[in-house]
């Protein structure tokens, strides 16, 4: 109920939470912002006491009242260090490595403790997707936290909301604070794998000329350039000479693939042809083809290797995301 | 849950249950350490738990085993039993972190229910161990990757933090004086004391015990050994073998005033389960919520179950000066019929040739001085006529076969008499210079009622045996005489030491143990609150402890390293900046911003290159000099832009 007034009315939650999202930079989780109640347990150990100092008055047991108090003590102090656990830790994200629309979207979260202390047991938990994991963060260190989102659709996707929790030292509190940082890894389309290989394709276009088996037959070794594939390196013959060797391989120069938003079957939606080219984008890669991307409104020449296909699929999945989104 | 976890859960277990275990039935002991042993079994071979079922039947199996030792599944040694056998039971099934918990919980009850029996500074000892194992597991569950070692660390740090809190809370919680429902029918079976019955043997067993009765602490000097007489029950009744207090009447007591020496002292009296406060003779004045009865005896309204403290005012004087009633007096001379002629004969021979009470009673002692009686723990048997059997022919007896045939000798002379139970001597600690009376130093002795005098004290144990009333029970023993190792002197050291252990005892007992709803109000009286009642005792306990949290968290979050202060002067420079329209874009660095500061207000253009070149400086240079910091605060300070 209160998690549904606080999804309608964000401004309360911004309030409640102490903080407007999104949040640039490291984010610092001042006491403002750490919340803590008993957990289950907690009221569990309350009760206890109280049986114990109502069983310490009927048999006048004076040590029952110090055993009593002295764990009503410990309690009120494990509620400081539950909160100090979590007090004052700065939070800052890294970069989130592009990733296709079904993966997991890796987003890197880095606790600083920022204290003489360790800080154990913190649990880092994405609010939306429930992803969550636990991290010890060292006394005066970092600790690292890599939380899979799943990445559902096309285009940038923000972090959200991620909580951060902790029960130490005692689990009869629970401290928790809530971040929302300022973070976002580019989804590209998913890409479809249908049975199309780029040649039928580009055949159809009519644009080249495609030999069948283009990189299958070797045709020779030349100086490696720095857009070569890994692939195509010849691995063996640069450990014996010392010296970065692409393979070459027959008729490759000549084929020019051009993946084409218009030559696509006209009944596929956008979202299909986006996948359509993203999947064949990826078989022209792995096929060493070159190939140039052409969406209505943007084209991106032909072109070889990592960054170009990094280049593709990002046009393709930012492809009118400010509408999509 | 992992072995370690275990094995921490385990041995806090162990280490609370085992004064429990020490108690216990053998077979319970067995089958809790039993039930212990293979939990760690299922533990070390990641074996599946054995099922509900298994588990529900031998707590059955357990329970009835309670009760057919017991004869009852309620009660408080029932219940101690039935603890320690599910603390095992429980183990079976624990699977996860939270069961472990429930556990430890599980513990501080083993914990508590120790402090039935015992109360003394080992315990509180180990109860502090026992409590600081449970932490340093709970710690242990909440982050099982780390060390134990730095789990104990936090376990003792968390502690010690909430031992400021336990402090207030014990000193300040609202004390109600117990108990507030019945208790067991066992509850008080543990108390050792006197019992209002004297039969032959009674006191030589309680002798052997050497438990503290009673501590008094002197205001001066405490009074020689000859005169510490700790009075306590009065007996009338005689039935042949044992003496009985009969049935008491309503008549007035008027206690002494004068007379002789006077003595203030507080009694720390240990629980008895009785209604006796025991006084120096003759007490004077009456403790709380005490009474005195027609024959003297201080008694509290309930029977002592708890420690308890009381003022005391005594006057030493050994006979009453005061007139009795007769309807006494014929209680005072009645025997039964038929019981040890012998000595009936020989007092009536006495009162044939005496010239009043005074000569009998001094015949009477002189017999038992002239007659080399042996003073001993270990007397022989009596039959029927006890006395006879004693006076003529064993001629070996503790205090109450004395008292109980000088008596008897009074009463068939006619003199009226009567037996006083109660304590005599006690030792005196040098240290703190505290009188400890021991169960060891019970004693019985005689009142006769002289015409004139009133109830006269004789003791005609110290007639027989001089060095009891002199020196106390050990150097009136032979040698061989199996009083407690305890008592007895031979050694010096062991004697040196107990009196330092029972010195720091006794402040124990009065400060710890003997803090009751008397001595909180007596404590708020002190600090000038006189008339708090529960409501201003709760309030107060809160404010204390709402700033005692507060200052926990302020000094635990002060240990964080304090913001950067050039960081934070930037910070400063960046927003008054901000405030003029230039607010600093996310990819900007300090000198591109500064740039178009600079340009944008030409007026401040010296001023926010220089604030900038220092942050530069210090940020990524290598000047760290604190003049060149404060220089920075100094000039983002002094920086006017409007």
């Amino acid at each position: 109920m209160i998690a549904g007034l606080l999804e309608r009315r964000p401004r309360l939650a911004n309030w409640l939470w102490g903080f407007t999202p999104p949040e640039r930079g490291t984010v610092v989780l001042v006491h403002r912002r750490v919340y803590i109640v008993p957990t289950r347990l907690g009221a569990f150990f309350g009760a206890t006491i109280l049986v114990l100092v109502v069983g310490s008055i009927n048999y006048s047991l004076s040590l029952g009242f110090a055993l009593a108090f002295l764990l009503a003590g410990m309690g009120l102090a494990g509620m400081v260090h539950t909160a100090r656990n979590l007090a004052r830790t700065a939070v800052s994200v890294g970069r989130a490595h592009p990733v296709f629309a079904g993966e997991a979207a890796q987003f890197r979260l880095f606790l600083d403790g920022r204290s003489p202390f360790d800080r154990p047991s913190i649990l880092a938990r994405h609010v939306a997707s429930g992803t969550q994991l636990v991290c010890d963060v060292p006394a005066g260190g970092i600790a690292e936290v890599v939380l899979g989102v799943p990445a559902k659709r096309r285009g940038w996707m923000p972090i959200g909301r991620v909580m951060l929790e902790t029960r130490f030292p005692l689990g009869l509190f629970r401290a928790w604070s809530y971040i929302e940082p300022e973070a976002r890894c580019l989804v590209y389309p998913r890409p479809d794998r249908s049975p199309l290989p780029a040649s039928s394709a580009s055949e159809r276009a009519g644009s080249t000329r495609v030999q069948a088996a283009g990189n299958e037959d070797f045709a020779g070794l030349r100086a490696y350039q720095r857009s070569d594939s890994p692939r195509h390196i010849a691995w063996k013959a640069a450990a014996r000479t010392g010296e970065m060797l692409t393979k070459q391989f027959s008729g490759e120069a000549a084929q020019e693939l051009w993946l084409d938003w218009a030559l696509l079957p006209p009944g596929l939606d956008a979202e299909a042809r986006l996948s359509r080219l993203a999947g064949w984008a990826l078989a022209a890669e792995r096929a060493g083809a070159t190939y140039g991307l052409r969406l209505p409104g943007n084209e991106i020449v032909p072109g070889r290797g990592d960054a170009h296909l990094a280049a593709c699929l990002e046009a393709l999945a930012l492809y009118e995301h400010g509408k999509a989104a | 849950m992992s072995v370690v976890d275990m094995a921490c859960l385990m041995g806090s277990l162990v280490l609370v249950a085992a004064p429990h275990a020490l108690r216990a039935p053998w077979w319970l002991t067995l089958l809790t350490l039993c039930l212990y042993g293979w939990r760690v079994y299922f533990a070390l071979n990641r074996a599946p738990l054995p099922s509900r079922w298994f588990v529900l039947a031998i707590a059955v199996v357990g329970i009835l085993a309670v009760w057919f030792e017991q004869r009852t599944v309620f009660g408080r040694t029932s219940g101690i039993m039935l603890l320690l056998l599910f603390s095992g039971l429980k183990l079976l099934e624990t699977r996860t972190h939270r069961d472990a918990m429930i556990v430890c919980f599980l513990a501080y009850f083993l914990i508590i229910t120790n402090f039935l029996y015992t109360q003394s500074i080992p315990t509180a000892a180990l109860m502090l161990a026992g409590v600081l194992c449970i932490t340093a597991t709970m710690v242990g569950f909440s982050a099982p990757a780390r060390p134990i070692r730095a789990n104990a660390r936090t376990a003792i740090l968390v502690l010690a933090h909430g031992v400021p809190a336990a402090l207030v809370l014990f000193l300040l919680f609202p004390r109600v004086q117990g108990p507030l429902w019945g208790l067991p029918q066992d509850a008080y079976a543990a108390m050792t004391g006197m019992s209002d019955e004297m039969a032959p043997g009674n006191l030589a067993r309680l002798a052997l015990n050497d438990a503290i009765a009673f501590r008094a602490e002197f205001v001066g000097e405490p009074p020689a050994q000859r005169q510490l007489y700790w009075r306590g029950p009065v007996l009338w009744e005689f039935d042949g073998r044992s003496w009985k207090t009969g049935p008491s009447i309503l008549a007035r007591y008027e206690p002494p005033q004068e007379g002789g020496p006077k003595f203030r002292y507080s009694v720390v009296l240990e629980p008895h389960n009785r209604e006796w406060l025991f006084a120096l003779e003759t007490a004077s004045t009456l403790p709380d919520r005490a009474r005195f009865t027609h024959d003297g005896q201080v008694l509290s309204a309930f029977p002592i179950r708890a420690r308890m403290r009381y003022e005391m005012r005594s006057v030493a004087v050994n006979e009453t000066r005061a007139d009795e009633v007769p309807t006494l007096l014929g209680r005072a001379l009645r025997l039964p019929e038929g019981f040890n002629p012998r000595a009936a004969a020989l007092a009536r021979e006495w009162a044939a040739a005496s010239a009043g009470e005074t000569e009998i009673m001094e015949r009477g002692l002189s017999f038992l001085r002239a007659g080399r009686f042996t003073y001993t723990l270990e007397p022989p048997p009596l039959g029927r006529d006890s006395i006879d059997e004693f006076l003529f022919e064993t001629k070996q007896g503790f205090c109450e076969h004395f008292a109980s045939a000088f008596v008897f000798l009074m009463r068939s002379a006619g003199v009226p008499a009567r037996v006083v139970m109660g304590y005599q001597g006690g030792d005196l600690n040098p240290v703190d210079r505290i009188v400890t009376v021991r169960q060891s130093d019970a004693h019985a002795w005689a009142e006769v009622f002289l015409r004139g005098r009133g109830w006269v004290r004789v003791d005609p144990t110290g007639a027989a045996a001089p060095m009891r009333v002199d020196s106390g029970v050990v150097r009136a023993m032979p040698d061989a005489s199996p009083l407690p190792f305890l008592v007895r002197t031979e050694y010096q050291w062991v004697r040196a030491l107990r009196y330092q252990w029972e010195a720091a005892t006794y402040k124990w007992n009065v400060w710890v143990l003997g803090y009751n709803p008397d001595r909180q109000r007596e404590l708020m009286s002190f600090v000038g609150l006189p008339d708090a009642d529960w409501r201003a005792l709760t309030a107060t306990l809160f404010s204390i402890l709402g700033v005692l949290t507060a200052a926990l968290l302020a000094w635990s979050l002060r240990r964080l390293r304090p913001p950067d202060p050039v960081q934070r002067a930037w910070r400063a420079f960046c927003r008054k900046l901000a405030r003029q329209g230039l607010e600093r874009a996310p990819h900007e660095g300090p000198r591109d911003y500064s740039l178009r500061a600079a340009r944008a207000l030409p007026g401040a253009r010296s001023a926010i290159l220089h604030i900038a070149a220092l942050y530069i400086s210090l940020r990524y240079g290598e000047d760290e000099s604190e003049a060149r910091v404060r220089e920075l605060r100094r000039r983002v300070r002094a920086l006017r832009l409007a």
